[in-house]
């Protein structure tokens, strides 16, 4: 039988309803996959096999009474921030040691509703802090991506790294993910995966374990573009149990993806264009504009102005929210707890071994600036940032700009390990520099792979769009896949 | 912040000291629990006297990925209230974050309402007797706020533990602007906010059951000079105990002051077995809260027509009734002060006094039944007698049916075996003797029988009452005291 772990989402959902192969049959296909893969690129910190196989048996029973739903057999891989009833839950984290919760996420239930099927939980950086999924608690994650001529291993990005190699490397039809800096769509880009960060407010944050309140946003991350959209018309909705989630209509986002650019005005953004960045990624983004162009788009040049202070901005209120979001975890209630001579010598050796340290460093960073006489210097000052940024985006949208096509990341994915980045924070939190400016606006941003550096890893554009337009995302998105022709898939080494 | 003294200093309140007078200046924060069904957040139930952490949701336990969603009756009360008060509504309001450590705190922070509270500006006006007259103390404000469990630390020689019951539940601080300056006027304001909050049936005001309990700002200075350095006496849970405690410390600190020492600003508990205050932490060790807007929650808004329409809803009020009782019955500031204590006493009143005389009316229900019941330790909604009856006991009073004497007795029976006054008086013979040809029988046979006493009455008038006295109770009480009161004077020739 052909290789089911290829096909994309959209072809196995069809051949299932096709009744081409059965539920069982791809999921142990994907169950095998992960067998053979796991111990190597350690994209799953918990495979739910038997969990998988009855969920799958179930489907096969919907599907043979012609009954199933939009994603019934589907085998999908879960980011470890999404809480799963009865499941490892644990964010990445040693503070969560143990921790398996007795409800569901608003997103997954809405994926178990439509008929999916769970495979298991996805590796990623500690509480979704980190952009090479090196802070795990599990431990890195490895991209199935090798530079050609090298056996170094490179990290697959993150936080959402778990997610990202695991779709790249046929683990998983699709899998969720979150962003709330760039964590859907900086992994994707070091992948050659799609990756969608949808409107703040489109995916309900309930059951989402919080890092940043304010910027957090679960997406889906595929092989296709048209995946993306399938599993994001899942995925979205209202929820009244997130005061945050916005009650607004959700499309079927798949229909807009044929729907070309056509008339689209593209905004390029002279702002992102950074001294010192490679020529591969400037002549990346010139071959978007072209394709755009080519397929009926007019670009323009725009100018965000406010841009250069998202990242640092970003840095104090993420953090901040972090600071608090994290403050539950204190050995008292659940998971982790070391035990102390006091309740304050609890806490401190508790929180001292659950943490990584970067997480150990945002926490820090977030309290300092909340504290008194800091505040109104570091997070008062940052909010205003925000709303400059915003506007930034607003009045380019009211000057008649449908979309925005940025560079997704600075560069191809890096080694695991790499010293630099290790010794400078700063360094590693650049990677996010094209698209915190997305999460601190709130809106939909959209990474698809676009071509390859000179050592053959690829790289993707980001297309920013309208708050709850992501369609004008799927079908520019899909215009930049089908002009690239190039095939993403890894050359398998694991 | 610049704080107004709107207080004229009232001798009768001076603290004599070996250096002087001194003055009391307090104000008082006010953590009212809110009447609902369930938790300002959460679905939860609200009721007192569950089993340990029996009223306990994913989100009270701080689970992760768990988000508020606001209470709308929370909301509402909190409304009502603040009218209640007299206060400022802001139709716009922002929930914050205080961050701190303690295991019954199972977030790590508590939702409160730090720079933009629901309510406002307000006031409350106390009746301090016919010397001081009415007093106004200003509200500064009223805003929303999570409760915090319980720690329990007695039941184990080692451990602690944590009953999240009251986790969530709805609080309303109401914070009073140092306006008050003496312990009684302390004592009348808890009393008076009490009575307001139980009108409105926002709060049931159960000292005893934590739903009503006190932070007390105490200071002294020279009687109308500069605002001295305060202490805040945390969780004071009775009236009296209010009193107690602001007594002794405005005695510790004047003792402090007058050895010439300098009172430290720093929060204080009240030890109902000593009676005194000890220190619990000084400013130096004071939390550093760390308050920012909860980025789980948006701001709270609603329109003016809520609040309207909550308006038009509202009970009468303490101050209202008084004054309305006062004009519609004719009765004295003090006996309606006494009624409108409580809402249940009011109406009781109300229903007896109905087209009768208001006055002997409330000379019924504040002497002979409140009286009666407080003796029995029962209270008006429990009361033996009912309204209606009590109604008609003054019924026959007014009818000249039975004396006031024969009221007494009449009330005694209905009292201890219930039944239809009007009933009673006539199966039992109580009816009043207003046959003159009767009582004159009596008259006779009495004056007859003492020839001494009628001779001298003549010079001595005021022995008169010693024949009224022989006839009542030759007549068993029976007769009209007013006929035999005529026969007599005309027989003695007075």
């Amino acid at each position: 039988m052909k290789d089911l772990t290829k096909l994309s989402l959209a072809e196995t959902r069809n051949g299932l309803r096709a009744g081409d192969f059965s539920a069982v049959d791809v999921t142990s296909a994907y169950l095998d996959a992960i067998g053979a893969a796991n111990e190597r690129l350690n994209a799953y910190v918990a495979v739910a096999e038997e969990q998988a196989l009855d969920m799958a048996r179930a489907s096969d029973d919907r599907l043979a009474k012609g009954e199933g739903g939009a994603l019934e057999g589907v085998p999908l891989g879960i980011k470890d921030l999404f809480a799963t009833r009865g499941l490892h839950t644990q964010a990445g984290s040693h503070i969560l040691d143990g921790f398996k919760p007795e409800y569901e996420s608003f997103v997954t239930a809405n994926l178990w509703a439509d008929g999916a099927v769970l495979l298991g939980k996805l590796n990623m950086d500690e509480f979704a802090m980190g952009s090479s999924n090196e802070t795990s608690h599990y431990g890195p994650v490895i991209n199935p991506w090798r530079a050609e001529g090298s056996d170094d291993d490179l990290v697959p990005g993150g936080s959402s790294g778990g997610s990202a190699a695991a779709v790249s490397a046929w683990l998983c039809a699709g899998a969720t993910a979150t962003d709330t800096g760039g964590s859907i769509r900086q992994p994707a880009a070091f992948t050659g995966t799609v990756g969608i960060k949808p409107t703040y407010g489109r995916c309900s944050r309930w059951g989402v374990v919080a890092f940043a309140s304010s910027l957090d946003q679960a997406g889906p991350i595929t092989r296709t573009v048209e995946d993306s959209a399938i599993l994001l018309t899942s995925m979205a909705g209202f929820d009244p149990m997130d005061s945050t989630s916005m009650d607004v209509d959700v499309p079927d986002f798949a229909a807009a993806v044929e729907r070309g650019v056509k008339g689209l005005t593209i905004g390029i953004p002279r702002e992102y264009r950074l001294e010192g960045m490679p020529g591969e990624i400037e002549k990346l983004w010139q071959q978007g504009i072209e394709w755009l162009k080519a397929e009926g788009a007019t670009v323009r040049d725009i100018s965000l102005p406010h841009t250069k202070y998202a990242l640092p901005a970003y840095y104090i209120v993420a953090p901040a929210e972090a600071s608090s979001n994290l403050a539950r975890y204190d050995g008292v209630k659940y998971g982790l707890r070391v035990a102390g001579d006091s309740i304050e010598d609890m806490y401190e050796l508790t929180r001292a071994a659950g943490f990584g340290r970067e997480v150990q460093r945002r926490v820090m960073i977030g309290t300092y600036v909340l504290s008194a006489g800091y505040y109104d210097a570091y997070y008062v000052r940052a909010q205003k940032v925000r709303t400059l940024i915003k506007q930034d985006f607003e009045k380019v949208f009211a000057e008649g700009v449908d979309a925005i096509l940025t560079p997704a990341t600075p560069s191809a994915a890096f080694r695991v390990g790499d010293a630099s980045m290790a010794a400078d924070p700063v360094k590693m939190y650049l990677n996010d520099i094209f698209t915190v400016t997305v999460n601190m606006a709130g809106l939909p941003g959209i990474s698809v792979p676009a071509g390859k550096d000179g050592a053959g890893l690829p790289l993707g554009l980001q297309l920013i769009g309208k708050p709850f337009d992501e369609e004008t995302l799927f079908a520019a998105g899909r215009v930049i896949e089908r002009s690239s022709g190039q095939d993403f898939s890894p050359k398998r080494w694991w | 912040m610049t704080i107004l003294d709107t207080r004229t200093p009232i001798p009768d309140y001076f603290i004599a000291g070996a250096t002087g007078d001194w003055e009391m200046v307090i104000g008082l924060e006010v953590h009212a629990q809110v009447t609902s069904r369930s938790k300002l957040f959460s679905a939860s139930s609200t009721q007192f006297g569950e089993p340990p952490n029996a009223n306990v949701s994913f989100i009270d336990a701080a689970m992760p990925g768990m988000l508020p969603v606001i209470n709308e009756e929370c909301v509402h009360q909190a409304i009502r209230t603040g009218l209640g008060l007299k206060a400022k509504i802001n139709t716009r309001s922002l929930f914050d974050r205080k961050n701190y450590f303690y295991p019954d705190l199972p977030q790590g922070y508590q939702i409160s309402q730090f720079k933009d509270p629901i309510v406002g500006e307000g006031e409350v006006h106390l009746d301090m007797g016919e010397k001081i007259g009415i007093v106004t103390v200003g509200i500064e404000r009223l805003h929303l706020e999570q409760d915090a469990g319980k720690s329990i630390h007695d039941l184990d020689p080692s451990m602690s533990f944590v009953d999240l019951n009251r986790s969530g539940v709805a609080l309303m601080e109401i914070v009073s602007k140092p306006d008050i300056r003496s312990s009684a006027e302390a004592r009348a304001y808890i009393t008076k906010l009490r009575t307001i909050l139980r009108y409105l049936g926002t709060c049931d005001g159960n000292m005893e059951q934590g739903s009503l309990r006190a932070d007390i700002n105490v200071s002294v200075r020279r009687p109308g000079g500069e605002f001295g350095t305060r202490c805040e006496i945390k969780n004071v849970n009775s009236v009296r105990f209010a009193g107690q405690a602001i007594e002794y410390e405005a005695r510790r600190q004047i003792d402090i002051l007058e050895d010439g020492g300098e009172v430290i600003q720093q929060t204080r508990l009240f030890d109902p077995k000593s009676g005194e205050t000890r220190a619990m932490r000084s400013k130096e060790e004071a939390h550093d809260y760390r308050y920012f807007p909860d980025p789980d929650l948006l701001p709270l808004e609603f329109d003016q027509a809520l609040v309207d329409r909550l308006a038009a809803d509202l009970p009468e009020l303490p101050d209202e009734k008084q004054a309305r009782l006062i004009r519609d019955y004719g009765i004295t500031t003090y006996d309606a002060s006494v009624l409108v204590a409580d809402r249940a006493s009011a109406d009781f009143y109300e229903s007896v006094a109905k087209g009768r005389d208001g006055k002997l009316a409330a000379n019924w229900v504040i002497n002979d039944l409140f009286g009666r019941l407080a003796k029995e330790g029962l209270d008006v909604t429990n009361s033996p007698v009912s309204a209606e009856q009590l109604g008609r006991i003054i019924d026959l009073i007014v009818g000249g049916d039975i004396s006031g004497k024969i009221a007494k007795e009449l009330f005694e029976i209905v009292w201890s075996e219930g039944g239809d006054p009007a009933e009673i008086v006539e199966s039992r013979g109580m009816k009043q003797v207003s046959d003159t040809g009767a009582i004159e029988k009596i008259v006779d046979e009495i004056i007859a029988a003492n020839p001494e006493q009628a001779a001298k009455v003549k010079d001595k008038p005021s022995m008169i009452g010693w024949f009224v006295g022989q006839v009542m109770k030759a007549s068993q009480g029976k007769a009209n005291p007013k006929a035999v009161n005529e026969i007599l004077r005309a027989k003695l020739g007075l």
